[in-house]
């Protein structure tokens, strides 16, 4: 089984040299620690900020330089800086090649509910819906099972929407999976030490599994 | 083309209960810090704000949904706020949740002079409610109306006399293009200077926008999250 490090790892093995990523809040903003130092990636910060760079060093921190998750941050030689329209303007117009957020339930159509539980939880949807009505290339990462044990890979969700028919890819605890034009979940990929059956029972939703599943190799 | 005032309470003399406020920031960075401190010693009740977030308990916004100064909030993302959370699971307050890139591209519309835009964001969700929504070239978009707003209330770090705003770093976010969409703007800045002192080629919004410019004091500029590495 993989813990939230093994998931960001895993995620960073899907960045490609030249990339533009926007990371999301939770385990995305982990997949920044393990993208290769010989890769020339530039992280985006939707609240203005092409250049992501890493936490400052203590005492060091500007309350004018946070990311969209309101941590204080740094920026690197070549950043830039953008107001909010021009921030979903490049993302709205796919200039962002991949896109990684958190997600409390996805279907297997590819729709992805992240942003509301009625009558406990409001925080809203920040950028999310603007982000996954865009990118062509969302990976989601999250645990395939809540704290009660049930699958959050879904036929259908239950939560409210934050898009529909936009996940392209989930990384989970167990394993990795495709979310197929046609509908389904396919497994390509068992975390380490992980069996088919236990991801089976892990999978409310349409599992697709052909041939032996190979282990994650981080 | 003088548009300094003396401070936050002149800038907001002439907001009255029940106005429609915009108010940039992004969490607590870049926040009109005098003029929400202003409004609240001011007292004004039955605001409609239009702002990404409602600040924490004790800073940003919700020091006015604190006193109940705020009717409606229009924003993308409130998680910060227990005291908001409260209020709105007990239907004290009214909440309009919108995707954070229609909350700014209203606010460009508005200071564009268009009366709405198309975006995808929303589609097949709740959000797309009762929208009129247009497919072009095979994709589906939700019309989305321009802001109105009585007043934009914006932080920048520099201006001047006439009203040229330099936002600093990520304390830009929200606040350019708030600044476009009032019908009065209200720009504090961390330093007023006298026209000629900024570079043209470096303003951020043109003095065309702003009504009214003051010089702010004693900004706390809270971080929200404070994140380091150690140095080894």
């Amino acid at each position: 089984m993989l813990d939230k490090q093994g998931i960001a790892k895993r995620i960073a093995k899907e960045i490609k040299d030249g990339y533009y990523v926007n990371l999301g809040i939770g385990i995305p903003t982990l997949v920044a620690n393990y993208i290769p130092d010989t890769m020339d990636v530039v992280l985006q910060s939707e609240n203005g900020l092409l250049g992501m760079g890493p936490f400052p060093f203590e005492g060091e921190e500007d309350p004018d330089v946070i990311n969209a998750g309101k941590q204080t941050i740094t920026m690197l030689p070549g950043s830039a800086i953008f107001d909010s329209a021009m921030s979903f303007g490049m993302i709205r117009a796919k200039k962002v090649n991949l896109t990684i957020l958190g997600a409390m339930e996805v279907s297997e159509n590819g729709d992805i509910a992240n942003w509301k539980i009625p009558g406990k939880m409001v925080k809203g949807m920040g950028g999310a819906m603007d982000l996954v009505a865009s990118a062509e290339n969302i990976i989601v990462a999250m645990q395939q099972v809540n704290k009660a044990g049930e699958s959050k890979l879904l036929p259908q969700c239950t939560l409210p929407l934050t898009g529909v028919h936009c996940v392209k890819k989930i990384v989970t605890e167990l394993g990795v999976f495709d979310v197929l034009p046609e509908g389904g979940f396919r497994l390509i990929e068992r975390a380490p030490g992980v069996s088919v059956e236990e991801i089976k029972q892990a999978t409310a939703g349409k599992l697709i599994v052909e041939g032996d599943v190979p282990e994650i190799i981080l | 083309m003088n548009k300094v005032v003396s401070g936050a309470e002149e800038a907001i003399r002439d907001i009255t209960d029940g106005m429609t406020l915009m108010l940039g920031g992004f969490g607590l960075c870049g926040l009109p810090e005098n003029c929400i401190a202003a409004l609240v010693k001011k007292g004004v009740k039955q605001l409609t704000c239009i702002s990404n977030n409602a600040g924490v308990d004790d800073f940003g916004i919700g020091l006015m949904l604190k006193q109940r100064q705020v009717k409606k909030m229009i924003s993308s993302y409130v998680g910060e706020n227990a005291e908001f959370e409260r209020q709105l699971l007990n239907g004290e307050l009214e909440v309009e949740l919108i995707p954070q890139g229609t909350l700014a591209t209203r606010c460009m519309a508005a200071g564009y002079g268009m009366p709405a835009i198309f975006t995808p964001a929303g589609i097949g969700t709740e959000v797309a409610e009762g929208k009129e929504i247009r497919n072009f070239n095979g994709k589906d978009y939700l019309m989305e109306m321009a802001f109105d707003a009585n007043f934009a209330i914006v932080k920048a770090w520099k201006g001047d006399t006439m009203g040229n705003l330099v936002y600093r770093s990520t304390a830009r976010n929200f606040n350019p293009v708030m600044a476009m969409a009032g019908k009065i703007t209200i720009a504090e800045v961390e330093e007023l200077v006298q026209p000629g002192e900024l570079d043209p080629d470096h303003i951020h919004t043109p003095g065309i926008y702003v009504h009214r410019i003051f010089k702010g004091v004693d900004y706390e500029k809270r971080i929200e999250h404070v994140t380091v590495r150690n140095k080894q």
